[in-house]
């Protein structure tokens, strides 16, 4: 066996490296490809073993009849209006919040800050069965009438935000000194240096804070699923879990077609900024 | 973080103690406003915070000490019943053991992988950040969703994994109905789903790795093997304590995979803190044991928590 020269080894390195990365490319993509393969395949080519990976004749009208079997155009509009609200109102909230903690005095910053710090500790899900009773029991015996199954009652507990907050008061902070006090000098108010010159140059960030808040809020389940109760106050992903659970395994290629109305939109979406989301993400883990 | 705001209380601090009479009315006066202003800003978020956040952790602790069906007009106060119940309850310890297996293979896999996964997109090869989308995307995807989907993969006759299985001439369990089966199927898609974010940090934390400590470690005649245990294991040793805490949070809160998937079944062989505490509240519609559950899994995230603090802190001062 003749030895290999350096060049050679070299050019054997880098093939065994795309060989790798093509397979960990296929072992994540299979999933999703077996899922939108699936939702073109008529129920005989489902239950055909070995499957095939391209359906023969694609099958349009599976998305017809899952669009039919459950009332999907009513979840996207009560996804897209608890996500758009829901993330408005939080990115509101990190950006007011961030600005006060970096930009205006007050004494007692630090109870705020340790506020702040302690509900980044309690996750929503130890909070759910007491704000269900909350919006049950207490708020009628406020008002006279039950927040169960609205809007309001989906999107008020997500619209607080401390790690947004924290993640933009970064970023503000890292802003040049010199800009915002040739503001100050030139008599800008705080609402017009947070208008005019602090969101405009700390765009990058909110835009990511936005698209986690969209993502996390468009795929939300726990608390939607306690708190909706007719089919007509369902987000996408509670409907679809019914759809599934009503539906069962009888024809994966109805129920396949269902699951790439929700993904859909999101993998969409990321093929566009996935850039920006990751850069995003990465930076606030390696700085913190 | 630190850096930044003692810097700033450097640069003001002078101004404001030489400043003259008027201008320091000025400054009360402005300071004043800016009082104002601060809690007009902060207060919608920490009001919503007090509402959704704080006073139900003290409404759990006062369900904790009852009994009550979520629907009669009467709660029945049962003192610490709730936790006596659930240290003496089988289905309790069998919840605990399962978060924990959960927790251990699903961050100890995902880490893993994603390290592999890192070293690999660290290297100069043409579209690896489209490989790296890819990897990353599931990490976006709704949980009910994919987990409608592997449900169909762990199809034990014509899904996708009795396929591949088949290639190998083995046969396929029937995950999703096996007790001993069930909940590596959730961990199976729990990593799939989760081990992007893990290399796409530890790419990032590799690409932050000084290259002259490599060229310093080459010169030594260390060779690849001991490049990567002198230089990058260290190196990555605070960014791998990041991913394992947030990864075992994560765990603890998975939901949505396992209540599309299994129900928590077959037999409680998939349910986990976090289902136990959604089933006997809005299931079994017991809430005081519900609520009592969730001051556990409070408890042991916030352990978790503390851990982070108390280490990212001394990383701080000394690191």
């Amino acid at each position: 066996m003749g030895k290999l020269s350096i060049q050679d080894q070299r050019r054997l390195n880098r093939a065994a490296g795309y060989l790798a990365m093509a397979v960990i490319v296929l072992l994540i993509g299979l999933p999703v490809w077996w899922m939108i393969s699936a939702s073109l395949k008529t129920s005989r080519e489902i239950y055909t073993f070995p499957p095939d990976w391209i359906p023969r004749n694609p099958r349009w009208s599976n998305f017809e009849d899952a669009w039919q079997s459950a009332p999907f155009g009513r979840f996207y509009l009560n996804s897209i209006i608890t996500t758009v609200v829901g993330s408005a109102l939080e990115v509101t909230n990190a950006t007011l919040g961030a600005y006060a903690l970096a930009y205006l005095r007050f004494p007692f910053k630090n109870v705020v800050f340790a506020i702040l710090l302690a509900a980044l500790m309690i996750p929503a899900q130890v909070t759910i069965l007491p704000n269900y009773v909350f919006f049950g029991s207490t708020v009628y015996d406020l008002i006279g009438e039950s927040w169960v199954n609205t809007y309001q009652a989906i999107i008020l507990p997500g619209a607080s935000v401390a790690f947004g907050t924290f993640l933009m008061r970064q970023s503000f902070l890292g802003l040049p000194r010199e800009v915002l006090d040739a503001a100050k000098v030139d008599g800008a108010g705080h609402l017009r240096t947070l208008w005019d010159i602090v969101l405009p140059m700390a765009r990058p960030v909110i835009v990511t804070f936005g698209l986690i808040s969209v993502v996390a809020k468009w795929n939300d389940y726990l608390w939607p699923l306690v708190i909706t109760q007719t089919e007509s106050m369902r987000t996408l992903t509670v409907g679809i879990s019914s759809f599934y659970d009503l539906e069962g395994n009888t024809d994966w290629g109805v129920v396949m077609a269902a699951t790439v109305f929700v993904i859909a939109p999101l993998l969409i979406i990321f093929m566009f900024v996935q850039r920006f989301i990751i850069e995003g993400l990465t930076a606030g883990a390696t700085k913190g | 973080m630190v850096d930044a705001t003692s810097g700033r209380q450097v640069a003001t601090a002078p101004r404001g103690r030489s400043a003259t009479l008027s201008s320091s009315r000025r400054f009360r006066l402005d300071a004043g406003k800016e009082w104002i202003l601060f809690i007009l800003f902060m207060l919608p978020n920490l009001v919503l915070f007090g509402l959704f956040t704080f006073w139900p952790m003290i409404e759990n602790v006062r369900l904790s000490t009852q009994r009550w069906d979520m629907i009669s007009p009467v709660r029945l106060n049962v003192g610490l019943d709730n936790y006596r119940n659930l240290a003496e309850n089988q289905t309790f310890h069998r919840v605990l053991g399962n978060t924990f297996y959960f927790t251990v293979a699903a961050v100890g896999v995902s880490l893993l992988l994603g390290l592999v996964v890192a070293l690999l997109l660290n290297q100069p090869l043409k579209f690896r950040d489209g490989a790296r989308a890819v990897v990353f995307a599931p990490t976006l995807l709704s949980g009910a969703a994919i987990g409608i989907v592997w449900s169909y993969i762990f199809d034990p006759r014509y899904g996708l994994m009795a396929q591949v299985l088949g290639w190998v001439s083995l046969s396929s369990p029937d995950w999703l109905n096996r007790p001993e089966w069930a909940m590596p199927a959730i961990i199976i898609v729990y990593v799939w789903k989760n081990l992007g974010f893990a290399a796409v940090i530890f790419l990032a934390g590799l690409q932050a790795i000084p290259r002259d400590l490599y060229d310093a470690a080459r010169v030594d005649g260390a060779n690849v093997w001991w490049r990567f245990r002198s230089v990058t294991i260290p190196m990555l040793s605070p960014i791998t304590f990041f991913l394992l805490i947030t990864s075992i949070l994560n765990t603890f809160q998975a939901f949505d995979i396992i209540r599309v998937m299994t129900q928590g079944g077959p037999v409680d062989s998939t349910n986990t803190l976090i289902y136990y505490v959604y089933e006997q509240g809005f299931v079994a519609l017991n809430a005081g044991r519900s609520a009592a559950a969730s001051l556990v899994l409070f408890a042991l995230m916030m352990i978790i928590t503390l851990v982070q603090l108390r280490f990212t802190e001394r990383r701080v001062h000394y690191g």
